[in-house]
């Protein structure tokens, strides 16, 4: 059968831009046969904000208030890597105290990412009790959130040399018995999960990656560790207080979608038991030692590294002895791991799409800040003519007092 | 007539969840808001899957190159009488990505904003407040 026969048989399912499976926009393109998906097609750029370039014109500091809003569900992993990077720059040493607390709130947003997706997941399924359970017990999360750091997301408490605000060690004992509270009902996912006959039903065996494609696709995070894969940056390259305290990666072997919930719903308890080393280190530690009280940075390259709740996030900066970056480039983990659709979702069902699609825990907000441009098609997602109507547009704005030039 | 449209329309909200560029915070707030702790779908609030159920359209993110002009094809979409709520510091003015090239301009130029709720993210309790004047406001 020639190309073009094949393509007459196949019809396509748009998906998007605006459609109730993911809250950001994103187009997916299903083709399918049948019910037999044969390939897919994304399209990104919808959440391209610019943030690289608009790094480049904000000194330092501002910039951890920046890439904080780079994502809102990974609001500490972008601040967290950025910093690393700086300190790595300026051969930094932070107090431990910091790096303690560090952990502490890398920690609680993986808690709550992971929830989050959980309750998606179900969502997506159909099953909404999955949902509500996970969101219930989510909040508990914010609040640790906002009682160390002031708000629920947008913790704004990284900063070049240390933290913004200590953990008082008084608080301690009462941060420590919320985190008790979280594990009665973390557990009990635990079994929802391995027991509950639909879920089986649904997961077992779909979308799954290999061990040898997890590795070719270059995937990150939990959707590699689920396919036996076991890297992850807080115990290769470690940072902050992950060496200090005790714990385990989480691997398993199969690649499916049960594996993907199985390993974020352990790597869950694995956080607990980490927050729980990191109040007991914090109780060693002076009261008020966080900050390396950091003058200036110095011209150089460094490098910084986090492992988000989806997978290493990676930043780079450069700096030329200014007050400001000469360059930042932020590598975000659904960059690598929102390709693997291609291959886990075909060869499935239409139905099935949805959760595959959603198994890595993509999050565009992380991956767009930079245009794509679909080098197959040809296709300019941000074309030269809306380059002109985005210039013609900026000079009007300057000519009605809309926009002032910097 | 207009009484009555104002009090169906009050009544039982249809809410239609419109990202422009956001960084997922605001969504996710929004979303909170349905969930047990806030719940309220008690109230008859719901969120709809789409923009043609919709009786009300919340609106975060700034408006970007790509978005902007689908921002206003889904309010063109949806059925009049119907309001936006703009949620969160971006959707209201930009927050810190009005200096980004990739901004295109407003929210409240290319579309009628009806509620700004600003924050960064909005507690739940700020969304539900915002709602709760938006619907003393539309009832008069």
């Amino acid at each position: 059968m020639s190309e073009n026969e094949k393509d007459k048989k196949t019809t396509i399912i748009p998906i998007g831009p605006y459609h109730p499976l993911q809250e950001e926009p994103e187009f997916f393109e299903l083709h399918v046969e049948g019910e037999k998906v044969i390939k897919l097609d994304i399209t990104l750029g919808y959440n391209h904000r610019g943030i690289e370039k608009m790094a480049e014109s904000m000194h330092y500091d501002q910039v951890a208030f920046l890439v904080e809003r780079v994502c809102g569900i990974c609001s500490a992993s972008h601040p967290f890597a950025y910093v690393n990077a700086v300190e790595d720059l300026a051969d930094i040493v932070i107090p431990d105290r910091a790096k303690y607390i560090r952990s502490i709130i890398g920690e609680l947003e993986r808690l709550h990412s992971h929830l989050l997706w959980l309750g998606l997941a179900g969502h997506f399924l159909g099953y909404n009790t999955v949902w509500m359970w996970a969101w219930k017990y989510r909040e508990p999360v914010l609040d640790i959130c906002e009682r160390i750091t002031g708000n629920r997301n947008h913790y704004a408490m990284f900063k070049i040399g240390g933290v913004r605000k200590d953990i008082l060690n008084a608080d301690i004992a009462g941060i420590w018995k919320m985190c008790d509270e979280l594990i009665k009902p973390l557990e009990m996912f635990r079994g929802a999960v391995m027991d509950d006959p639909v879920i089986h039903a649904r997961t077992k065996g779909v979308g799954i990656l290999t061990k040898q494609e997890a590795i070719d696709w270059c995937l990150l995070g939990p959707t590699v560790r689920a396919s036996g894969v076991a890297i992850d940056v807080r115990r290769d390259d470690p940072y902050a207080a992950y060496n200090m305290v005790d714990w385990k990666v989480i691997v398993t072997e199969n690649g499916d979608v049960f594996d993907k919930a199985m390993v974020r719903i352990l790597e869950m308890l694995e956080s607990v038991k980490i927050i729980k080393g990191c109040l007991e280190g914090l109780k060693k530690t002076k009261e008020g030692e966080i900050d390396a009280k950091v003058k200036s940075i110095p011209a150089g390259e460094g490098i910084g590294r986090h492992e988000a709740p989806r997978g290493e996030v990676f930043h780079y900066v450069r700096g030329d002895g200014t007050n400001r970056p000469a360059r930042h480039k932020i590598r975000a983990p659904s960059y690598m791991n929102v390709p693997s659709n291609q291959i886990s979702a075909i060869g499935g069902t239409i139905s099935d799409a949805a959760i595959v699609l959603a198994a890595v825990d993509p999050c565009y907000c992380c991956t767009e800040r930079c245009a794509v441009i679909d080098t197959r098609t040809k296709k300019k997602i941000l074309s030269g003519e809306d380059l002109v109507r985005l210039s013609q547009q900026r000079t009007k704005d300057i000519i009605s007092g809309v926009w002032k030039p910097k | 007539m207009a009484k009555l449209t104002m009090e169906a329309l009050t009544r039982s909200i249809g809410v239609f969840h419109a990202a422009c560029s956001p960084c997922n915070n605001c969504d996710i707030e929004i979303l909170d808001v349905l969930t047990p702790r806030y719940d309220v779908e008690r109230f008859g609030i719901t969120l709809v899957g789409s923009i043609r159920h919709a009786d009300a359209m919340l609106v975060t993110g700034i408006p970007n190159m790509k978005t902007a002009e689908k921002i206003k094809y889904i309010y063109e979409q949806m059925p009049k009488p119907g309001v936006v709520i703009a949620v969160g510091t971006c959707a209201c003015g930009g927050n810190m990505f009005r200096h980004s090239y990739n901004f295109v301009k407003p929210l409240d130029e290319i579309i009628p904003v009806n509620m700004y709720i600003p924050a960064c993210p909005p507690n739940p309790e700020a969304i539900i407040m915002g709602v709760v004047k938006l619907i003393k406001a539309l009832r008069g």
